[in-house]
């Protein structure tokens, strides 16, 4: 489309379109995969390759795959692909741990009550929220009380009888929730003016950051009964939980300081200058934009701690990693790791996943830069 | 031009200010008079911005006292909050809360320090909108504003607290210069209103036109005051026409 610069005075030149095959999916493809002959030729040879390994995973992962057998030997004898049997086998241990049969319906109940109690919590445009956030806030004790029992007739049940991917769960979130409001009080502490509320914020901060959290968790399986007096009992979940909110809170406060120390001296001043005391200034204006900076940082905590939930196996809870191991020792499945161990991964990158793309929505729907 | 009292809303006495051993501030007097429009000009570094920003104790004084709306300003405040919602500050930078939209970025303050109901903040940040020109924008955020867009934001914001006093500092130093006028004329027309105005600014037309008198500060110092058609057409003091020949001539 050829135009005249002569047939259009000065600052009267019309907007014309791009020329055709440089945008759209004609223009991409031309661009980034056929923009030369050695280009051309690389990106034929990577799409056989892709076949080739494409065709491979589905023959491996289903079409030869064996979805129940007896044992190994009679899998191998079946299919030459994937022996998924040691999953389907036991996937209800992978689930619920060896939380009795007849109660199993109060996990999934709980299971089921999350989504509803979280949901307010991560959609702040839910329709009806004011009163769903109510439910969220009685919801730790709903999910107590369903889970554990021993009020209105619910059965009581030991927490060593808790594993699967319901562990999982029930220490990653409730880690998770515990973790962001410690860590937040614990970045302000960090900044705060008082000395002693800053010392006490760094001491903790750097212990919890300078030890790995596999100490914490003998120091919580074992060593807190020595400190403990005599003859108390103190649940070895609640201590795994409570160390692991400590450890990742410390990693959460200093993501939230970063956050903090991104923003400004001169929003403080403003919020000083139309008399917003600290703690209005830290409600309305640090918090909000810290945590906002902040919320890849915090996602990327809550996902490692939410995948360091597999070290409970090694004081003797039994999370999916451990139910895996327990499958794997059993003589009937011996050598199936392959398949336990990618089962495993899928409970895991499926929450994490989850995390990660909530993640960048939120972050989207927070910024107010180019809307 | 409107009445003018003569009930002093500030009042300077010996005031001395040090950033660490630096002597940035030297005794300093300087009284304002309510509804009195103050221009406050002198090279960077000359200790103007600090000044200002003393008197709404964004800054600690160290020596002598600084008496505002009759409340000494001194360590042991208790209320400062209520001092500064009563001073209104404008910023170089603007300083508007980002993660708010415009209407938000006025409404905070009177809701939450004034205890305001929601509806009538937001009509009186929507009046106040309304006069600096922007009323269309007020859901928007600030982001998505131009600059002189979002320094009238600012002054509307800080107008919200009704204030006896509007500091500026350098208001329209970060503007481009098309955008400058749109600021310049809304703070004309603040200063018809009789607010009491103190302004930080190298615009010596805006000078000329609004202000009762005219400070100009070196090196820490008062150096000379006068109304500004003495200060323009006889200043007395050689570091002043040094100054005034440098920013008029160029």
């Amino acid at each position: 489309m050829e135009i005249d610069n002569k047939k259009y005075p000065p600052g009267s030149y019309p907007d014309l379109p791009p020329p055709p095959g440089t945008i759209g999916v004609i223009g991409w493809l031309k661009n980034n995969l056929f923009s030369s002959i050695n280009n051309s030729l690389l990106t034929i040879i990577s799409i056989y390759l892709v076949y080739l390994l494409v065709d491979g995973a589905i023959n491996w992962f289903v079409l030869d795959a064996v979805f129940d057998a007896n044992d190994k030997p009679s899998c191998r004898k079946i299919g030459d692909g994937a022996c998924w049997a040691v999953i389907t086998r036991r996937v209800d241990q992978f689930i619920y741990g060896f939380y009795p049969h007849l109660e199993r319906w109060r996990v999934d109940l709980t299971f089921v009550m999350l989504f509803i109690a979280a949901a307010p919590l991560l959609y702040p445009e839910l329709v009806l929220r004011k009163y769903l956030l109510w439910f969220s806030g009685i919801y730790p004790f709903i999910a107590f009380i369903l889970i554990k029992g021993g009020f209105f007739g619910l059965e009581l049940i030991d927490t060593n009888l808790f594993g699967g991917a319901m562990l999982t769960l029930i220490i990653g979130v409730t880690s998770i929730a515990c973790s962001l409001p410690l860590g937040i009080v614990l970045a302000l502490g960090r900044q705060s003016n008082l000395r002693l509320v800053k010392v006490l914020s760094v001491c903790f901060i750097e212990f919890m950051r300078g030890v790995p959290l596999i100490t914490l968790l003998f120091v919580a399986s074992t060593m807190l009964n020595y400190f403990l007096p005599p003859g108390t009992n103190f649940n070895l979940l609640v201590r795994v939980i409570i160390m692991m909110t400590f450890f990742s809170a410390a990693y959460i406060a200093e993501v939230i300081r970063g956050g903090i120390q991104a923003i400004p001296k001169g929003q403080y001043e403003a919020a000083d200058a139309i008399g917003l005391t600290y703690w209005q200034t830290t409600r309305f204006i640090t918090l909000p934009q810290a945590l906002k900076i902040s919320i890849p940082g915090i996602v990327n905590t809550f996902i490692g701690l939410y995948k360091d939930t597999t070290l409970v196996v090694i004081i003797g809870l039994l999370d999916p990693l451990g139910i895996g191991r327990a499958a794997l020792a059993d003589t009937k499945w011996n050598g199936l790791s392959t398949e336990t161990y990618l089962f495993v991964a899928l409970i895991f990158f499926i929450s994490c996943f989850a995390m990660s793309r909530y993640s960048l929505w939120l972050e989207k729907k927070l910024s107010t830069d180019h809307k | 031009m409107a009445q003018k009292k003569e009930n002093k809303v500030i009042e300077i006495n010996a005031m001395h200010k040090w950033f660490g051993t630096f002597h940035v501030l030297k005794n300093i007097n300087l009284e304002v008079l309510q509804g009195e429009r103050i221009v406050i000009c002198g090279p960077s570094g000359s200790g103007k911005s600090t000044l200002i920003r003393c008197i709404n104790r964004l800054e600690a004084h160290q020596k002598g006292d600084i008496v505002v709306n009759g409340i000494e300003l001194s360590g042991d405040l208790k209320n400062l909050e209520a001092i500064r919602s009563d001073v209104g500050m404008v910023f170089q930078s603007f300083n508007l809360f980002p993660h708010l939209s415009v209407l938000e970025n006025c409404t905070l303050a009177p809701i939450w320090v004034r205890g305001m109901p929601k509806k009538d903040a937001e009509s009186l940040a929507m009046e106040y909108l309304t006069r600096v020109k922007i009323p269309e924008q007020s859901s928007k955020f600030p982001g998505q504003l131009s600059g002189g867009q979002q320094q009238r934001v600012a002054i509307a914001r800080a107008l919200c607290m009704k204030p006896q006093i509007m500091l500026f500092d350098e208001p329209t130093s970060a503007l481009d210069p098309e955008m400058i006028k749109e600021v310049l004329d809304t703070m004309i027309e603040l200063a018809d209103t009789g607010m009491t105005m103190l302004v930080v600014t190298h615009e010596m037309g805006f000078a000329k036109k609004v202000a009762d008198r005219v400070i100009f500060m070196d090196e820490g110092e008062i150096i000379e005051q006068n109304t500004p058609k003495v200060f323009f057409t006889k200043p007395k003091n050689e570091r002043t026409k040094l100054f005034l020949s440098q920013i008029l001539n160029h």
